[in-house]
């Protein structure tokens, strides 16, 4: 079983927490530490973003994330070194490599997977990258045992859903407003009906990102959804951080967000 | 040649262009695509078009024998499409036209533009007055800078001018905010994609309105010279201009294809905009094909005199025109379409837009190595009004 199948399993119907940070943010040699220092919050997944030049799906926050990876020259064959460093005391949280597609044709497909698999990389979600272009990629991954993870979106309709449900692997994220990562305009209830209705065709777990900034709105998605995910609320945090309270002050927001949807 | 009918029904020229998007934007991409067919297969639309073409933009647009700068030349004869005498100054409004009435068809109040020069977010300011819609246009810091005429323009055209100063804060970053203004307004917000460029449909709806261009040369020329031209030449941002130059072209044995990519520096400087001469396939931007980047994948900073070349990537259809060997793509530096763009204005007394003063570099680099009777035919894309300011700095002046 994959780590991300054992990791749902083993929650048996409690939600999972997905944390994600950006690699390299804000600097290469704490991604590690933070990695680790999210596991102690109660992170059950790792969503880990891969620094690229033109993150045209991310807002201001994880632009700015990317911008202060991106100065260390932080890219994915670094990446995937952290991933493997994290993985020397960590055998068990799944982590999802979270980017941009052409960061992966520089590298080729094969090429990544291959590397990714040995790194214990356990999910790849390429933004732009839908199923309908993912052909090639997917098969790549699939050679490794690498999860392809596929967003479904507000404005995705009722036959595409299952569409994507025939690739879906590990678990489906769904995209919870009409937006950029960080956005404003989360509205609870509509996700909720959104998600009904995702259930008819989904049968890997569903889980909601995209304008999730406390633990009363994780509480409200995951009353519907498998897992919540946070991401510019913890780059938020890493930003008003110093590098020495970066780590602490990650675990105690992720904490509170455990706690918020357990 | 062989039969040629692209893009195949998922957008895909060979291994080139498709719809490399966030999930949020698939299905606005399909409602377009689903439009556009409607709308092709409707000869009301094509009448309106033709008759906004006519009488507001002011087509056809003349093709000029430079007869001066050619004799100077001394060699072919150098003939030029006039896109700079349309209304806007530029080719950009063809396209401009064509999407702002698929817009209204879609029942879309408020558009949205990126623009590097300023002529695409100046056509699309204009047709939104036309139209009466809503227009906001991003539009990198730099290039607000160097092209504040044309910023101007915009506002008195009753658009709203967004400074994007993200990343290189050049086009490209420009259309990455423009895409998280589609994303964010998805069901109000019509994108006006400015080049031959993007995710699906709009590489192929972009040529189609642009092949206005080169359907008129191919009646004009013969009535001019009594044939077709031994050469067409037209400089490659995104390479809307060229596309709709070369692509009824496409069919016609005999006629050499060349786009003129911006070198900047030079090649080997790097600091260049050329990713057909030196790029590799990739993907940016909803679509795969030759773009500049480094060895991790990050999109390389690019550089011209011209903003409007000034972009990491190229429309799909050029890099499989390029490797089927139809077209042929070279560069030519700035001070190379410095000198073009003064000889232009001193002997036939125009003023090129800079990124078409890369293409008429190349037709003065070649013409003199071929015979007088033979012709060239170079799309002159733009005036260069826009451009008065950043060639009067380069030349120490301040205005």
């Amino acid at each position: 079983m994959s780590r991300i199948a054992a990791c749902f399993a083993a929650l048996a119907g409690k939600k999972a927490l997905i944390p994600f940070i950006t690699a390299g943010d804000p600097h290469p040699e704490q991604t590690v530490g933070l990695m680790h220092g999210l596991v102690e919050g109660g992170a059950d997944i790792i969503e880990l973003g891969v620094p690229f030049s033109d993150p045209m799906a991310d807002g201001p926050v994880i632009q700015r994330a990317s911008e202060r990876a991106l100065a260390h020259k932080v890219g994915l064959r670094h990446v995937l070194e952290m991933v493997a460093e994290f993985r020397k005391t960590n055998a068990t949280t799944p982590v999802v490599l979270m980017g941009y597609l052409n960061p992966l044709c520089a590298m080729g497909y094969a090429e990544f997977a291959k590397r990714a698999a040995a790194a214990g990389v356990d999910g790849m979600l390429t933004v732009d990258c839908p199923p309908e272009e993912a052909e090639e990629l997917a098969a790549a991954l699939q050679q490794e045992n690498i999860d392809p993870i596929f967003l479904l979106a507000p404005t995705t309709p009722a036959e595409r859903v299952a569409e994507i449900a025939r690739h879906a692997r590990g678990y489906v994220y769904y995209v919870s407003l009409k937006g950029v990562t960080g956005a404003g305009n989360l509205d609870i209830d509509d996700v909720a009906r959104k998600i009904a209705a995702l259930r008819q065709h989904i049968q890997v777990p569903i889980g909601v990102g995209f304008g999730i900034r406390d633990g009363a709105t994780a509480r409200a998605i995951a009353v519907t959804a498998d897992a919540v995910v946070v991401g510019s609320r913890l780059v938020q945090e890493i930003e008003a951080a110093t590098p020495e309270t970066a780590r602490e002050r990650l675990t105690s927001l992720v904490a509170e967000l455990k706690a918020a949807i357990s | 040649m062989d039969r040629y009918d692209f893009p195949d029904a998922r957008g895909h020229f060979g291994p080139y262009g498709g719809v490399y998007v966030a999930e949020t934007l698939m299905t606005a991409l399909a409602e377009l695509n689903e439009e556009y067919a409607r709308a092709k297969a409707d000869p009301a639309f094509w009448e309106e078009f033709r008759y906004e073409l006519k009488h507001y933009v002011g087509r056809p647009s003349p093709i000029y024998h430079a007869k001066r700068w050619s004799e100077l030349l001394g060699g072919a004869q150098v003939y030029l499409k006039r896109e700079d005498l349309n209304h806007t100054g530029a080719h950009k409004v063809n396209n401009t036209i064509g999407q702002a009435l698929l817009a209204r068809r879609m029942g879309k109040k408020r558009v949205i533009a990126e623009t590097g020069a300023g002529q695409h977010g100046v056509a699309s300011a204009t047709v939104a007055a036309r139209y009466g819609m809503e227009c906001v246009v991003y539009m990198g810091a730099e290039d607000v800078k160097r092209q504040s005429p044309n910023v101007y323009r915009m506002k008195l055209l009753g658009a709203t001018v967004v400074p994007v100063e993200s990343g290189s804060k050049t086009l490209k970053d420009a259309m990455n905010e423009a895409m998280r203004d589609w994303v964010t307004n998805i069901d109000s917000t019509f994108y006006i994609i400015g080049t031959a460029a993007g995710p699906h449909p709009y590489p192929m709806l972009v040529r189609d309105f642009q092949t206005v261009i080169g359907e008129e040369c191919k009646v004009q020329m013969p009535e001019m010279i009594g044939r077709q031209p031994d050469v067409v030449v037209a400089c490659v941002g995104g390479g809307s201009n060229a596309i709709g130059m070369f692509y009824p072209y496409i069919g016609v044995d005999g006629v050499r294809m060349v786009g003129v990519e911006a070198g900047g520096n030079g090649i080997e400087t790097g600091r260049h905009a050329a990713p057909l001469s030196v790029g590799k396939p990739g993907v940016l931007h909803g679509f795969r094909s030759y773009l500049m980047f480094d060895e991790d994948g990050q999109i390389s900073d690019t550089h011209s005199v011209s903003a409007g070349l000034d972009y990491p990537g190229v429309g799909p259809e050029h890099s499989y025109l390029k490797d089927i060997g139809r077209a042929e793509y070279t560069a030519i530096n700035d001070d190379e379409a410095l000198k073009a763009f003064h000889d232009l204005c001193r002997y036939e007394g125009i003023i090129p837009a800079l990124e078409s003063s890369h293409a008429l570099a190349w037709a003065a680099k070649v013409a003199p190595t071929m015979s007088k009777d033979q012709v060239i035919l170079v799309n002159l894309s733009g005036r260069g009004d826009k451009d008065i300011n950043t060639v009067a700095s380069l030349s120490g002046l301040t205005l």
